[in-house]
């Protein structure tokens, strides 16, 4: 049956599942816009292309389905270029189409052209441009494989005015080929055998479980491998939710804002359990000394990142999930140790903790909202200090119930995404946990809550500063607070003009009506608290320390 | 050390982009890079020569696999192989000096390809080390223009990369 370019998309993405975009239409997307008019694919139309971005990477994140955005040529392709970064950076598995002008125009810098397949080289997993219409279905079948299997990642297909106007054949385009790619594999036995030895042997073991955990669905293997043996568990910010934060075995996030016990954990450990993890450098600190005594196995799909920043004893490569599987297998029960004695120790003597003054402490926000939601809302956050006071102070028990930017740190990213959350969890409590600049840098994303009557819950911690950079600042820069002082509007009075409610908190004892109200209203809310100016976010492992040289 | 790759690739548009891309965004250091189709229509093959120690090509060799575009990588550094280059030289002779190059083209058997008033062009194959020492025994007549097409590589004996419809990467444990 002859179809549209256009039409032969939308046959292409149904066949795939897809049943939600989010874009924003143009000029070079007019055709593929006026096929989504039939079609019952539900769109959300942002007010920005990279909301649209980061929408379908939060869709992701809380799905484990591929998010697909839409924009056109152009500015519109640019202004998702951040998002796409974003979700490349955390493996996310996202499709984005761009259209781009017609292939006479391609090379003589017409209007809204961009090459934006160049553009995003270095930021997809792969990318095309689809040069002929018989090439399209194959390819959009290509783009979804690609994206979600092995490591996930995002893809972006380029499509010209024309191939989306030019009618053609559409056909089922077969199985995938793709002699060059060849995605999630078992593990090698031998590489099981070595670990599950190293495992057995080890005194003072510790697991380091990040994102692979989350996106392999491996959480359930993680704790029978953590109750088995009795290790303990430290998660990355990418990993929480991965591993239940109540778990007696749980020693919460390592790293820079890790806690004091699991950096300890981490510095006293003889055996490194490293899975679905990349040695950033917000975990590690200074590399040599990250785990300094500890033989290291590494489990991860993606043999890349196998010895690219440390060292690796045990390497094991292959799906996570299917890892720990095999490994469970050569293993036995343990008996509590005098580690697990060690760990519960520090645990006791060095929890989290802030100091009350009669201000809103930022920490407080971030409790009540956990007491309030019983620890089953989906949080979604911006970047800065907020996001490290919801990554310590929530307890995430559940997988893809924490949704941040880890790798690339974009602020702006919890709003949108938090759409997205709310539209693949319709039935969910989803905050968007927020500082007064990240929020602004969408703040515009109002309209489409409101518009969708998408009830997302942002709860503004407003300290009138970029939190995190006035932290460094404080600390390594003598106090110099070079444009880091924000006068912000009145965020309450902002959201009631675009049509939520809007609510503004100024003392301690308001916190916790005002999140009662939000939960209570199934309506965009916009909570603008305004905490203590100056709070800093502890402990803190100072750029280029060893993660166990930790402040306050 | 230096390590002699040869990579299959399919023969998309932009495909040397991705390569060159991935190259310049890890920091590696290639030395030379010379890319042309191979029997097949649709596969090209790359021979890059790159600098590094053992970690490094490691990394090279794990990053290149994750390039979808890429099918095949060898590094033949350790084989016995074959490598070959041409070079280019035009260098600028007065008419009394040309037997003198002309004899020294001899010696490296290379060959005459232009003439002109004032000029000689010649073209040498050879290792990097022959060509290496053409040039330099140019140097003293002045040479005007040279262009080196960068190293190809080919395995000794029965060994090969070649590509056919099976052929997986490297990866090890990938067959199963």
């Amino acid at each position: 049956m002859k179809k549209s370019g256009a039409e032969i998309l939308m046959e292409s993405l149904k066949a795939q599942g897809v049943d939600t975009i989010f874009g924003y239409p143009g000029g070079a997307a007019l055709p593929i816009y006026d096929a989504l008019y039939d079609t019952d694919i539900n769109h959300y139309l942002t007010r920005h292309e990279q909301g649209a971005a980061h929408a379908a990477d939060g869709y992701a994140r809380a799905s484990g389905k591929p998010g697909v955005c839409l924009a056109t040529s152009g500015p519109g392709a640019t202004n998702l270029v951040t998002g796409i970064a974003n979700a490349y950076m955390d493996s996310i598995p996202m499709v984005a189409f761009t259209g781009q002008v017609a292939t006479s125009l391609l090379g003589k810098d017409s209007f809204q052209e961009a090459d934006i397949t160049g553009i995003t080289l270095p930021v997809t997993k792969h990318n095309y441009m689809v040069k002929d219409v018989n090439d399209l279905s194959k390819i959009v079948k290509e783009a979804f494989h690609i994206a979600t299997t092995g490591r996930p990642g995002p893809v972006l297909v380029d499509i010209p005015k024309d191939v989306s106007s030019t009618v053609a054949a559409y056909e089922d385009p077969g199985p995938v080929l793709l002699p060059g790619y060849s995605p999630a594999f078992k593990p090698d036995p031998k590489q099981v055998s070595r670990a599950a030895r190293a495992i057995v042997e080890a005194e003072r073991p510790v697991i380091y479980a990040g994102g692979g955990v989350v996106s392999s669905g491996a959480h359930e293997e993680l704790k029978e491998l953590a109750e088995t043996l009795l290790m303990p568990v430290a998660t990355t910010l990418m990993g929480l939710g991965g591993f239940p934060g109540d778990h007696p075995l749980s020693v919460g996030m390592l790293g820079m804002h890790g806690s004091k016990y699991a950096n300890y954990a981490i510095s006293d450990c003889d055996l490194l359990v490293a899975v679905g993890v990349r040695f950033d450098d917000r975990v590690t600190g200074k590399l040599e000394s990250f785990a300094p005594n500890a033989q290291v196995i590494h489990i991860d799909i993606d043999q890349a990142e196998i010895g690219k920043n440390v060292r690796v004893d045990f390497p094991v490569a292959g799906d996570v999930r299917l890892c720990l599987r095999e490994i469970m297998k050569q293993l036995e029960p343990k008996v509590e140790s005098a580690w697990n004695g060690t760990i519960n120790k520090w645990k006791k003597e060095y929890p989290l903790g802030y100091v009350d003054n009669g201000r809103i402490k930022p920490q407080q926000v971030i409790q009540e909202i956990c007491t309030a939601t019983k620890g089953q809302a989906r949080i979604a956050t911006e970047v800065g200090q907020h996001q490290m006071w919801a990554a310590q102070y929530y307890t995430f028990n559940r997988p893809r119930s924490f949704i941040s930017s880890g790798g690339l740190g974009t602020m702006g990213f919890g709003f949108p995404a938090a759409i997205g959350v709310q539209v693949a969890c319709p039935e969910e409590t989803v905050f968007d946990i927020a500082g007064d600049g990240s929020f602004q840098m969408n703040i515009q994303e109002l309209a489409t809550v409101v518009n969708y009557k998408l009830p997302v819950k942002v709860a503004i911690l407003n300290n009138g500063y970029l939190g995190m950079v006035r932290q460094w600042q404080e600390l390594f820069y003598n106090r110099r607070y070079s444009y880091t002082e924000m006068s912000n509007p009145e965020f309450s009075k902002v959201a009631e003009a675009y049509g939520a409610v809007g609510i503004k908190i100024t003392t301690p004892s308001e916190v916790r009506p005002a999140i009662e109200h939000a939960l209570s209203v199934d309506e965009p809310v916009v909570m603008d608290f305004i905490t203590d100016p100056e709070e800093n976010v502890l402990p803190m492992v100072p750029p280029g320390e060893a993660i166990n040289k930790m402040l306050g | 050390m230096r390590h002699t790759l040869a990579v299959l690739v399919e023969n998309n548009p932009g495909v040397l982009a991705r390569v060159a891309g991935l190259f310049s965004r890890r920091g590696f250091n290639i030395d030379s890079l010379a890319v042309g189709r191979t029997d097949n229509p649709t596969v090209s093959r790359m021979t890059i020569v790159v600098e590094g120690d053992a970690r490094v090509l490691e990394q090279v060799n794990k990053q290149l696999h994750k390039l979808v575009d890429v099918i095949k990588i060898s590094d033949i550094t350790a084989d016995e192989f074959v490598d070959r280059e041409l070079v280019l030289i035009k260098v600028s002779v007065d008419p009394s000096l040309r037997g003198e190059v002309m004899q020294i083209a001899d010696v490296f058997r290379a060959r005459i390809v232009d003439l002109g008033k004032k000029t000689l062009t010649l073209e040498c194959t050879g290792n990097n080390g022959k060509v290496d020492a053409f040039e330099e025994s140019l140097q003293p007549y002045g040479i005007k223009e040279l262009v080196r097409t960068g190293k190809i590589a080919m395995q000794r004996g029965s060994r090969y990369t070649g590509f056919t419809e099976r052929s997986q990467k490297m990866n090890g444990n990938q067959e199963d």
